[in-house]
Parts: C-alpha cells; structure tokens; sequence
C-alpha cells in the first residue's frame, strides 16, 4: 500500500481567500481512517481554520507523534513541511523546529494514548515553556491501531468493546493544562464544527501554547453502549459552557452580545476571540476558577466545551530565551563565527 | 621504564571531595606547566558532592608523554579514610606527605617509602580563624609542602593566585601566607628538593591545558551550532556548560542584546534527541552532550534521524556502564552503540577524538559531516578526555572556514525545478537534496519514520523499501571517504606486530609503543580515527601477523566491529582491554603486549 494522493477537484467560483487560494489548496492526502472517524472532522475543520486565516500553507509546520490522529498531519495541507515523528515525542521535535524558525505557525496533533501515556511528559514540558504552538488532542479515550485498548483518558467504568469494564481513573487534559501551566487551554468535539474551527483559528493566534482536548470518538472501538467517548453519549452530555468565536482584526466588531453573556478578548495579533458564555460569572482568564468549573462538570458528568482558559500575559518560548527576531536559520555563519582573535585571546585562561 | 628522577615523576594527591582541593591540584600542575615543562593531570572522583574520598594524579613528563604512567611516587595523602590504600599505591623509593597533626605511626611500616609529616591542620589553625577557610588554607598549606619538596618555583604559584584572585586582592595575600607556611616547614625540617623534582624547561609554548568537554564546546560555537539541548549527565555536563558560557560572550547581539542561540535543558534524553532532531530539520545546526545512559534512551529518535536522513550531532562522553555503572570513571563502552544505535538497520558515522584539540576540530566536522550526509554524527569522547585538562597545541581557527551545509535546495533552485522528491538520488552519490520549512511549496515533503519511497511517500511495497535503506548504506559507506583518516606511527624496522587504538587508548599505546621499540621490540601503531573504517585500516591489519587492538571496556568492541567491519581474519587480532575505570597507562600496555610476544616466540 501506498499513500493516496486525493485528486484536487476545483468549482467554479469557488470562494478564495486574501491569499487567492482556495479551500481545496488546503487539503491533503486521503484519509485512510475507519469511515466516521471523528478525527477526519478535525482534519476538516483545521482545513477550513488555515483557510480562513489565509496562512500559507507552505509558511506553517504540522508535527504529529504516532497513533491514529498522528496520521492525519498527512490529511491536509500537502504544500506544507509535515513530520510524523516518534510515539509520544511530538512536543520535543516541534519545540526544536520552532526554535529553529519561529515565524512558522505550527500546529502538533496528538491523541490521548500518545499525549497522556507515553508522551504525558513531554506535553507537559512544551506548556511549561509556552511553546508558540497549538496543540490538538484528538481524544478518543482507547487506543485505536492497536485494536481497541483503553488509553488514559478512558473514564471508570467505562466499557471496551471486548474485556472488562476501565478501573483507573482518567487523566483529564484539561485540568492537566490547567495544573501544569499551559496558556490557552480549550475542549471541543469533532462533531461541532462550527466551534472547533473558531478555537483552532483562537489557538494558531495564540502567542504561547495552546491546547484544544477534542472528543473524537472512534467508530471501531469505542463507540458502543457503555463507552463515555461515543457519539451518543458525547451528544447527550455535551455541554457548551463556553462559546468561542475568532474574528479577525480586518472585521468589524460589530456583533452586539449583552453583558455577561459575550465576552471578547483580544488575541496578540489584534484579532477577538468572542467567548459565549452560559455561565455569568465565569471568568476564562481566572485559572482557579477556570479549575473549579471544569471539576463541576466533571462531577455533573458534563462534557464542558469552549476555550476555558487564557492568559495572554506570559512570554513564549522564543521571549525567554530572549532571541533575536530573525529565525535562527537565517543567520549567516559570518555572524555565528567569533573569528580566529577572539579564539586566541579567550584561550589565556588555559595558559 | 619512567622515572622518578628529573621532571619525570608522578604525585597522586588523596583528599575528600567538597573540601575545595580541586583548585590546591590545578594550581599545582598550573604552576609545573608554567615552568616549561610537560604535565598530565588526571581527576579521579567518586559520583557524590562532599564527603567520599578523591584523588587527583599529575604526572610530570619532561619528555611530553600525555597519559598516565601506572606509578606513583609522591603521595599527598590528606584523606585519613585511605591512608593504607594510598601507603599501598607508592612506589618503592616513594615519598608519602601527608598532615602530622595527628601523628600516625604506622605510616611508618613501608621501610621502602620515606614519611614526611607535616602539621598543616594545626598550623592553619593558628594562623587563620574561621573555620571553612582553614580547611581551604589547608589545602594551599599542601601545595606550599609539595613545592618545597619537588622544586616549584613560589613566584610562578603566587602569579597564578593573583591571576585568579585579581577581584578579591585581600586573597591574594592570605592564600600566600598559607602555601608559605606548608612551605617553610618543609624547608626546615627536610632535606629538599627531593631526588625527583622539577627543573624549569621550554616545552609549554604554544600549549594549553584544556579539557576535551571545553574545547568541544568551542568547536561548537566555531562550527557555527545556533541549538543546544540537553539533559544533565555525568560526564557530559560541562561541555553544555562550556556551550552557554561562549555563547553568552561571543554570541549576543551587541547592539540589540538578543541571543543568535538557543539551548534548552530538557526533561531527558528522549526530547533532548527530539528537539535536536526538529531544530536540525528547521536547518539550525544542533547537537546534543549525554553519556551512555543518554544515548540508550535516545535510540529511537537515533533511528529517525538516520532513516529521515536529519543531520545532528550527539556527543557521547563515555563513562563505565552498564548500566549507571561507575558514573564518575572512564571506559570506551560505546564503541558498538554508538557505531549502531537504534532498532532496525541502522550504521552511523562516529569519530574517535583522542585529545581536546582533536574534539575543538572533530566537533567542527561532525557538523559539517552531518549536513553533507544528511545523517546522525556521533561524537565519542570519554571522562578522562572530556573532564581531564590536557596539554596540547593551543587551539587555532581559520576564519576562511564555510560551514559544509550539505545539499540544501533554495527557493531560487527549486524554482527551477519541475519536481522535488526529498529522497530520490539525483546525482548518483546516494545523497537527496532536502528543504528547509517555509522555502517553498514545491519543496514541502512529509516527513515519516514509517516506511517511505524515494518520494517521501508512505509505503509498504518491499521495492520502494528497498530502494531507501540500499541507498542508505551507500551513503554511510561513502562516507569512510570523508572522514578522518587513521594516523600511523610506524617502527624503525620491520615488524610483524601491529597495534591499533582509538580515543584516549591512545596516550597509553603510543608512549607503550616507545618503549617497546627502545626495549628492542618494534611494533607498528595505527590510531583509527573514524567509522565507517578506511580502507587503510584492513590494509593495516593484513600487513600485520598479530595486531593488537588495545582498548578500555571487557568485551573488545573495537576488537568485534574491526572483525565485523573488515574482512580480516579474525587469528590477526589481539585483544588488549583495560576496563577498571581508571584511564589507561602505558605500563598496562607495554607488559601485556610483551607477554604476547613472548609467548609466540615460545609457540
């Protein structure tokens, strides 16, 4: 087997953006996920995000670790630099390339199995050091090419296909984030895609790490009666607390929203993120009670949706290590090397 | 065989570590190589901060050998903890220095050694009041004793003090009065000098005392390395150090004050190989410093690099395995890793530097060879040669140097051509052409550690397979034409012995080689320098009956790849292997080589 290279269809007057390119300019190969996988509707919806922030293709990094969602960096954007890296390792690789050249927008694609079990470390590690990235989460709560094992996002209690019934409890990413420090901390689900692609436009905007958890649910292994990653039970328990849209700073903010119910915030490069909120009192720049809301609906068995948490006022990455500008790639070696003087002098010290 | 006599001797300075000894040690061999004449330090520590007994040897050489002798002769035995062990180390005619304040008779049970005690606690005591600078005092109070008794000259001791306490001048004079106090005692109450002593000559011009770790780190900076990542490890640490001290000189924006580097500590070895790889894929010239715990778990981000054809440098300062092994002494126990990390098919480029001059240059060209084979490089130094100050030729750069960066296509190249497949080969040299992210969508390719054809693409089909990991092997095949050569020191006469080494064996088999042709017994000496091997070395090995292949780790794994490797016959090598973590000396060397001799010529 080879990959497929999926034909590109092209409409008449089909719609383009600033950058003259068309939806389909961002698509990639053919998925070759199980028919109804949810990651392919997060493979969409990131189609449409880049498209409709006109980024370049070929100006942005797609990093992916191993496992089913890994596979999908494959799926869009073909006139992009992708690499599907090692299992777990996604955050270390990508951490590196932006160093490298920090003017690429990047966006890693993980599931639960490669971010909460083998890569739970890392993933960590990159929020710390508010990686410029946005991270997404593909979570399915089992282990998919493998054949059906639960991953540590699996709920208690809740039902493989085969086997018995999940007795550990599960690592939420989300209360993770909110722990360990991440900057832009979102949840969604495949299904909605009107939301998840405002929070990945929200998310590529976002100077520092961004983290969107989406449920995805797997259609051969975990979408049964008795498992809480289904569709069915994701439909009945979902719970939109949060409602995110990203507009761009090129249009109007014009969109009356009454008080306490819409609240923007502005993003570094001046765009909005509008952020629907059922909840009067909830606050996504507070982090404690950012937590304490994601923990009610934990016990409420709410599936809490919407960006949960932002924090605009940390340095990445690049703002720590205080370097310059220019992406360290394009630095000419005549401005790397210290010359030969310099080399003689500093060896005083081993005379 | 050496000494002890003039400048040919060894002292061996036993203390506890965290006591502040480590600078008494370096200002005495500082002192003996500003003298003109020839030193070899070794540092043999435990893995622990304060309390556990350490030692540091020096070896004088007026005759320039650069490794350890296998004997003692002067002990400065400060610890009480190893008083016997090192009354057992000193060799017949041997001197034991150590501090009488606490008398200990028994010192006196070797009639072949002479004891010299002398109060250096108590005269500290009265002298200096706080309590922490006394045992610091203590220590120059030793240094003050050892010139006396071997002739240092105290002008050239206080000149370094100075230096070193140019900031703090109230030391500078404090520091003084305790070495004359160690001083004084000798000269009043022994004969000295001793019969071996130092006598000023002119054979440190041009030379410093450097350690392997710091001068790679310059060869870093010099080869134009802009990402460090790394995570803490025994002996590889202070090549890091070395790394973000040049960069913060040399490296920042005078104008704008921003750094043009970026190093990052990382969570273990596993990312710091992941951010290596992904900073070298966006084009920065990266590298990593770990030791052998580091590079097992770094295996499989080694196979992805090698198979996705990354260019990245891993320094593997060696130190005794298995497994935590004796995190603080020295084997080359990484041989056959490193020569092969990672599942699958997997063969690297590694070089063998055997003295800090060579790591400034082999750090340098494991960038350049990285880039131009596209491949992981592996740098394989070791404790003694990492973390040892050695004398060598100062460092010197060529500010003509161009950086090899390997078959990059710009966007200006890629516009002129009509497709790009990143792993086709083009030129028939098994080398692809790659992109940099962001140069152009014609040059954009998947990356993927799963199986790939010659366009990138995932595959399954056996001959696309194929097809990349053949060309791989090509290309690290090729390389055996492009990195460091062996260098040989052949004997007078004609011999059918043969010795070969690599790294730091080789201070111990070329001073073992001298001696043995000055004992009547010649033997031709090859340093290999690389691998993949040149084809000189089987040539080498074929002109030879019996090679000896001399090295420090049990197994023979020099031994193992060079029958692995060549298609020599595997009755030509000897194996010669010292593997208790000490460095080598060349008495080692040169008994176990004569013994074999001797043997055939029984046989």
């Amino acid at each position: 087997m080879t990959s497929f290279v999926k034909p590109k269809i092209r409409r008449h007057n089909e719609p383009l953006n600033e950058l003259g390119l068309a939806r389909a300019d961002y698509e990639g190969n053919m998925s070759t996920l199980c028919a109804g996988c949810g990651h392919d509707s997060v493979t969409a919806a990131m189609v449409r995000a880049f498209y409709e922030l006109s980024i370049p293709p070929h100006r942005a990094l797609k990093i992916s670790g191993i496992g089913c969602s890994s596979k999908t960096t494959s799926y869009f954007m073909n006139d992009s630099h992708g690499a599907n890296t090692v299992h777990g390792r996604m955050p270390s690789f990508a951490t590196g390339a932006l160093s490298a050249n920090n003017d690429l927008p990047t966006i890693g694609i993980s599931g639960d199995g490669d971010s909460l079990s083998i890569g739970l470390g890392q993933m960590a590690h990159a929020m710390r050091r508010n990686v410029n990235m946005l991270y997404m989460l593909e979570n399915n709560g089992v282990y998919g090419l493998t054949k059906g094992q639960f991953s540590a996002s699996a709920d208690l209690g809740s039902l493989p296909k085969k086997g018995d019934p999940n007795e550990f409890s599960p690592i939420d990413p989300v209360a993770f984030a909110l722990s360990v420090g991440a900057t832009f901390i979102a949840r969604s689900f495949s299904g909605d895609r009107q939301q998840l692609v405002s929070l990945i436009k929200a998310g590529l905007k976002h100077k520092g790490f961004a983290i969107i958890d989406v449920i995805s649910p797997c259609v051969s292994f975990n979408d049964h009666k008795g498992s809480t990653k289904s569709y069915a039970h994701t439909y009945e328990f979902y719970s939109k607390a949060v409602h995110a849209d990203y507009i761009a700073p090129s249009e109007e903010i014009v969109a009356a929203y009454d008080e306490g119910e819409v609240m923007p915030v502005e993003l570094h490069d001046g765009g909005y993120i509008q952020l629907r909120k059922v909840d009067k009192d909830y606050d996504p720049t507070d982090r404690g009670a950012a937590f304490n809301r994601v923990m009610a609906s934990d016990n409420a068995n709410e599936i809490l949706t919407g960006l949960l948490y932002i924090d605009k006022s940390q340095p990445d990455l690049h703002q720590t290590q205080n370097m310059e500008a220019r992406p360290l790639n394009e630095i000419p070696y005549t401005e790397l090397n210290p010359g030969a003087d310099k080399l003689q002098a500093l060896q005083a010290e081993f005379r | 065989m050496s000494g002890p006599g003039l400048n040919d001797f060894v002292i061996k300075i036993g203390t506890v570590n965290g006591t502040g000894s480590a600078s008494a040690n370096g200002l005495l061999m500082k002192s003996i190589f500003r003298m003109g004449i020839p030193v070899v330090g070794k540092n043999v520590f435990p893995s622990n901060i304060q309390g556990l007994p350490t030692w540091y040897e020096i070896r004088v050489s007026g005759d320039g050998h650069a490794g350890r002798s296998g004997e003692v002769h002067m002990m400065v035995a400060m610890n009480q903890a190893t008083y016997d062990q090192d009354l057992a180390e000193l060799a017949t005619g041997g001197v034991l220095l150590y501090d009488s304040t606490w008398p200990r008779p028994h010192l006196e049970n070797r009639p072949d050694v002479t004891v010299i005690g002398v109060p250096l606690m108590q005269m500290c005591n009265e002298v200096v009041k706080a309590a922490r600078s006394r045992i610091l005092m203590k220590n120059m109070a030793y240094v003050g004793a050892v010139a006396a008794l071997v002739d240092i000259d105290l002008n050239v001791i206080r000149s370094l003090i100075e230096e070193t306490f140019a900031a703090k001048a109230k030391l500078i004079e404090s520091n003084m009065v305790a070495v004359k106090l160690g001083y004084d005692y000798v000269k009043e109450h022994y004969d000295s000098p001793l019969r071996f002593r130092v006598a000023p000559l002119d054979k440190t011009k041009g030379k410093v005392m450097i350690d392997g770790n710091t001068a790679a780190s310059l060869g870093c900076v010099y080869a134009g390395a802009t990402f460090g990542a790394w995570y803490p490890i025994t002996p590889s640490t202070s090549l890091m150090d070395g790394f973000v001290k040049y960069c913060k000189r040399l490296r920042v924006d005078e104008e704008t004050g921003k750094n043009k580097f970026c190093i990052i500590q990382a969570e273990d070895e596993l990312a710091a190989a992941g951010l290596i790889i992904g900073a070298a894929w966006n084009g920065a010239r990266a590298f990593t410093p770990t030791s052998g715990p580091g590079i097992s778990l770094m295996s499989e981000w080694i196979g992805f690099a090698y198979y996705t054809e990354i260019p990245v440098v891993f320094f593997d300062i060696q130190r005794t395995g298995p497994s935590t092994g004796m995190p603080t002494r020295t084997q080359q126990c990484d041989i056959q890793t490193t020569a092969y990390a990672s599942h699958g098919d997997t063969k690297h480029i590694v070089l063998y530097p055997s003295d800090p001059n060579e790591c400034f240059d082999f750090a340098v060209r494991s960038f350049d060879l990285a880039e131009r084979f596209q491949t992981p490089v592996f740098f394989l130094s070791d404790i003694d040669l990492g973390m040892n100050d050695w004398m060598v030729d100062e460092l010197t750069w060529d500010d003509s140097y161009v950086p090899d960066r390997g078959k990059v296509l710009s966007k200006d190249d890629l516009d002129k051509m009509e497709s790009f497949s990143r792993y086709l080969d083009v030129d028939g040299d098994h080398i692809p052409y790659r992109t940099l992210p962001g140069t152009d969508p014609k040059g954009a390719y998947f990356l993927r550690g799963s199986g790939h054809n010659a366009h990138a693409r995932y595959t399954e089909l056996g001959h696309e397979y194929q097809e990349v990991v053949d060309r791989l092997l090509a290309k690290w095949a090729s390389a055996k034409t492009a990195v460091p050569a062996p260098v040989v020191q052949n004997a007078k006469s004609q011999t059918r012995y043969g010795m070969i080494a690599i790294g730091t064996s080789d201070a111990g088999a070329t001073e073992a080689r001298k001696r043995l042709e000055a004992d009547g017994m010649p033997v031709d000496y090859m340093r290999i320098r690389a691998f993949p091997f040149t084809d000189e070395v089987e040539a080498f090995i074929n002109d030879h009956e019996e090679v000896f292949v001399v090295e420090q780790n049990r197994d023979g794994q020099l031994h193992d790849l060079l029958l692995t490797e060549t298609n020599v016959a595997r009755e030509r090598l000897t194996p010669v292997l010292h593997y208790s973590g000490e460095p080598l000396n060349y008495r080692f060397v040169y008994d176990e080589l004569i013994k074999r001799i001797k043997l055939r010529k029984i046989a």
